[in-house]
């Protein structure tokens, strides 16, 4: 199964691990191989290359409120959490309900990396090559009764080890959820890891949600429940302002956000000078756009 | 303790504080530059200069409860850090408009319209711009003291709109914010609390 969907890169474009630290390193290797022709070529015809950000920006520049609401909070705080063993509960409208560990979970699902344009609601954005498989095959593992119409998720709550959360300053534990059609997506991902290592906690290890046409919140981290019921899911953030994010909350730079404009976006990694970028449809990836057919994305947004 | 500061600030130039204030500007600058403020420079900068434009408010605010309370007279040195609090927020709108925004000039026109938390620290800076503009003895001359006072107090909107546009940045409720507005709050309240006081006792 999987291998679904296919970006425009190639095994080629994937950074080889002792150069991932270093941008340069990156750069140098991506004009390496357009000189050499073929297929780089041909993805840049596609759609212009994307430079996945280092591992550094990746790791320290991260929005979990488990750990703070500052950036660089999760990076700081999580350190203490213990993600092995880690025990996922499949739950609701399924034929195969049950706790598994991470190893039961993930056996025979087919690992790929996915590079993903990630666009945060705060208007800023990255690239990351994730790790991970579909989410669609993990619900038809658990198979999917009739009737089922929603995929709930939830982060684990360890106080003890989070002091967003003894902090209180949402609700926890921070739950998302997607309408079927949108988990059973090829592009829908659940991630457990980043340039082929295990997730760091700040990014949601050890397994996540990736969803690259939402905004960054959608796709949950540290996940420990999944639950397939037949009616809307409550969403952490559309929960605490439903004016502010909307439950499909589609990145849609013709949709602003009440308090800024989500037009653009800036891309972590280009310094002190680094311009603007116009936010795309579906950030990118208009092949989504069909689960909305009929749908008036400024009311449902 | 209190003559002896008082003492010591009288003998500290009050250009000293324009050297001293101006400083961070470009030692920030530089560490943005230079990765120290983090992969996302360009918002940890706009948002450290914009809190160090409120702090400088606040200082500008103590000036005068301090000499009323304590006898502290810091008095000669408040055009200064009312002069550097607005170049800081200056910097913090040309670090939105040219890094920020990217000279988006058409995003920046309608976000200023339509985001409050724009509108209000929009509001803010041009209402100070009538203050710095008039910081110097030539202008108190011209208007006369008692004019001169007047418009001045317009720094007390000023500082309401400064913090609660910093609380209207962040996406939750968050302390530091708070914190920021009830000291505002708190010290234009010494503004009026004595007032209260000599009514009261003048009508006992």
């Amino acid at each position: 199964m999987a291998h679904r969907w296919t970006n425009t890169y190639t095994a080629s474009d994937v950074t080889p691990k002792g150069v991932w630290l270093n941008r340069r390193a990156v750069l140098a290797g991506m004009t390496g191989l357009a000189a050499a022709g073929g297929l780089a070529g041909q993805a840049a015809a596609q759609q212009a290359p994307l430079e996945p950000n280092t591992l550094e920006e990746i790791t320290s520049y991260n929005n979990f409120y488990e750990f703070g609401t500052g950036k660089d909070d999760p990076a700081k705080n999580s350190g203490d959490m213990v993600t092995d063993p880690w025990e996922v509960t499949i739950d609701g409208m399924v034929d195969n309900p049950g706790t598994f560990s991470l190893q039961d979970l993930i056996s025979d699902m087919t690992m790929e990396e996915r590079i993903y344009r990630f666009r945060c609601v705060e208007a800023w954005s990255m690239v990351v090559p994730w790790n991970g498989f579909e989410l669609a095959d993990l619900l038809e593992k658990a198979g999917v009764q009739s009737g089922a119409t929603h995929v709930a998720f939830e982060t684990a709550v360890m106080p003890e080890v989070m002091p967003g959360v003894r902090n209180r300053v949402i609700d926890f534990p921070y739950v998302e959820g997607l309408r079927l059609d949108e988990a059973m997506h090829p592009l829908t991902l659940m991630a457990t890891g980043i340039y082929g290592e295990p997730l760091a906690n700040q990014n949601g290890a050890p397994i996540r949600l990736v969803v690259p046409w939402k905004y960054g919140f959608k796709s949950i981290k540290s996940i420990v429940r999944i639950t397939l019921t037949d009616e809307q899911p409550k969403a952490t953030w559309n929960d605490i302002n439903a004016r502010e994010y909307g439950f499909y909350s589609n990145v849609n730079p013709e949709v602003d956000h009440p308090r800024w404009s989500q037009a653009s976006e800036r891309m972590i990694g280009g310094g002190l000078f680094a311009s603007r970028q116009d936010t795309l449809m579906f950030n990118g990836y208009p092949e989504v756009a069909s689960l909305y057919e009929g749908m008036d994305l400024s009311v449902d947004f | 303790m209190i003559d002896t500061i008082n003492a010591a600030a009288r003998k500290v130039p009050a250009w000293v504080l324009y050297i001293l204030l101006i400083l961070p500007i470009p030692y920030l600058f530089y560490s943005a530059a230079t990765g120290g403020m983090g992969v996302e420079p360009i918002n940890a900068l706009e948002r450290e200069i914009g809190e160090l434009s409120l702090k400088l408010i606040i200082f500008g605010l103590l000036i005068t409860p301090l000499r009323k309370y304590l006898k502290l007279n810091l008095l000669k040195f408040r055009r200064a850090i009312g002069v550097m609090a607005f170049v800081y927020v200056a910097v913090h709108l040309g670090i939105w408009v040219v890094l920020d925004m990217s000279l988006r000039f058409d995003q920046m026109w309608s976000d200023i319209w339509k985001r409050p938390y724009i509108t209000i620290g929009m509001v803010a800076f041009v209402a100070m711009i009538p203050l710095a503009v008039t910081s110097n003895n030539l202008s108190v001359r011209k208007l006369g003291g008692a004019a001169w006072r007047k418009l001045h107090k317009l720094v007390y909107p000023i500082a309401v709109l400064g913090a609660v546009h910093f609380i209207m940045v962040q996406k939750v409720w968050e302390v530091e914010p708070m914190v920021y507005l009830a000291v505002v709050v708190a010290l234009i309240g010494t503004r009026y609390v004595p007032n209260i006081k000599a009514r009261l006792s003048t009508s006992v």
